[in-house]
């Protein structure tokens, strides 16, 4: 399952339209941070940020230097297979573990969505499916790190015990888009519950995804976007 | 005296939790697009475009706008001359959350508190019921999404800590809770009464049409002027970073005992949902 092609070639194989709008996009961050430098020097570290943010197209599983390529503040198109999982589904994995019974699933190289669907109506593959809060995952996720879960994708802050684990073992964490959960469902291309029925909207699905949407929230390198990102703005 | 069924009422609610769960108001989308003409972010203004695309993709495929569909929080204005029939008000209303929840295929969120078990049809809904005069009956179904409710905040504050301390009050809850509550949010802040009653105001504030403000000219400037402050955290769409962290404050007051500074923080995330029927 390990890709052979880099991350870089991948990027550069993007369709033209991709690399149109990433080219105007760049433009347009060019132009205002051309302005915002004129209004304010003490910016200039973050219209730098600004005119750089890249994007990969990844596919999951991914290998550990595709992983150590992405940076905080980087854009992600994700494809492939990725699991989900959120409170009760942790719980129950934790359990597991204590009890010494083997999980359901392999974790080691995969992806993790902290999501909680809504039910597929007739016809649909999936109901609306954005992301959970990821701390209140953060008690259980450094064991799944160290097991080898290398791709979390949620929103919000993360703990320090989890940030540490994810440099220890060479993890991201992506963001995607909170309350974008009917766009988010557009990406899903299958969906299959795979494990813990019974925890219903909990329960543990296997999602093929195209082009998921996502930002680098903390890289693997420890960079934390949410530390970054709100002190540029910051007026207080 | 009028006579309104049981059954009207479920009726009612049942459309009620789809429409407010699948259509968001105008007031929110319209500032939403304001906020994407001032945010200077491009990580903010990324979010901001899918998330008006997401709300225009949750029309056009018949999909809940976020897949957290909330507790059902119902508010009722009953008038004291409808006399309802053929059951009790409360079954009516999570009959009706029940057939909403079902036919709308919307998430099934409500557990009990401390085994953990899902009841498998969102009920019981929140209910608050008012007696008003008149004959009819007012219902507003909000939804209410649990990322911001979690970081949402009470605080009995000393009557000498004054307007002061509910403005600090207000934005160290804001900073608090960061990215959790899916920024852009909207705040709703009860100001008074009792411990309760304060966190009623504060939900009941999110009621209000999103950016309408108090008609109370004092309160509306102090709606301002805590926006313009939640704004200057830098906290920005989804926590990444931006001008844009809030979209609207909503204040309630109520007076209240004279040791007494309740004040109380409920966060809504943008998917400010709530619609309304009068029967």
């Amino acid at each position: 399952m390990v890709q052979q092609k880099s991350t870089g070639q991948r990027n550069q194989q993007k369709s033209t339209e991709q690399k149109n709008q990433q080219k105007s996009t760049e433009q347009r961050n060019q132009q205002k941070s051309t302005e915002q430098r004129n209004q304010q020097k003490s910016t200039e570290q973050k219209n730098q940020q600004k005119s750089m943010q890249r994007e990969w197209k990844l596919t999951v599983p991914a290998s550990p230097e595709e992983i150590s390529l992405l940076k905080a503040g980087d854009a992600v198109s994700l494809s492939g297979c990725i699991l989900t999982g959120r409170d009760a589904a942790h719980k129950r994995m934790t359990e597991y573990l204590d009890k010494g019974i083997a999980l359901p699933f392999d974790i080691k190289d995969q992806g993790i969505y902290y999501t909680g669907p809504c039910p597929a109506a007739p016809g649909k593959i999936i109901g609306s499916c954005g992301p959970t809060t990821s701390s209140r995952m953060d008690r259980y996720t450094p064991r799944l790190l160290d097991l080898g879960l290398k791709i979390m994708i949620g929103k919000g802050q993360r703990s320090p015990e989890v940030i540490d684990a994810m440099v220890r073992n060479g993890a991201v964490y992506l963001a995607a888009v909170g309350g974008a959960g009917a766009l988010i469902a557009q990406c899903v291309k299958k969906a299959q519950v795979i494990a813990f029925e019974d925890l219903g909207p909990e329960a543990v699905y296997r999602l093929e995804v195209k082009n998921f949407p996502l930002t680098v929230a903390i890289d693997a390198r420890g960079n934390n976007l949410y530390d970054i990102g709100p002190r540029q703005y910051r007026q207080l | 005296m009028k006579e309104i069924t049981a059954e009207t009422i479920s009726g009612a609610v049942e459309k009620l939790c789809v429409e407010a769960c699948c259509h968001l108001g105008e007031d929110v989308k319209s500032l939403l697009r304001q906020a994407r003409e001032k945010e200077e972010s491009p990580f903010g203004m990324q979010i901001l475009d899918q998330l008006l695309r997401n709300i225009d993709t949750a029309e056009t495929e018949h999909l809940p706008v976020c897949q957290d569909t909330g507790m059902a929080v119902i508010f009722l204005e009953i008038g004291q001359d409808v006399h309802i029939t053929g059951g009790g008000l409360t079954d009516a209303v999570n009959e009706g959350v029940r057939r909403g929840y079902q036919k709308g295929y919307l998430r099934k969120s409500v557990l009990t508190p401390l085994k953990r078990e899902n009841t498998g049809d969102n009920t019981p809904a929140v209910l608050h019921t008012e007696i008003t005069e008149g004959d009819r009956m007012k219902i507003t179904v909000a939804p209410k999404g649990f990322g911001s409710e979690n970081m949402s905040r009470i605080g009995m504050l000393k009557p000498s800590d004054g307007i002061e301390g509910v403005k600090k009050f207000v934005l160290d809850t804001m900073i608090r809770a960061g990215a959790n509550p899916c920024p852009p949010v909207i705040l709703g802040v009860g100001i008074g009464g009792t411990m309760e009653k304060a966190a009623y105001l504060s939900k009941k504030a999110l009621l209000r049409k999103a950016g309408a403000p108090n008609p109370d000219p004092d309160l509306a400037a102090l709606e301002q002027e805590l926006l313009a402050s939640v704004n200057k955290t830098g906290i920005g769409p989804q926590g990444l970073g931006g001008r844009t962290t809030a979209l609207a404050v909503s204040v309630e007051t109520f007076p209240t005992h004279l040791a007494a500074l309740p004040v109380a923080v409920n966060i809504q995330c943008h998917v400010a949902r709530h619609a309304e029927a009068v029967l």
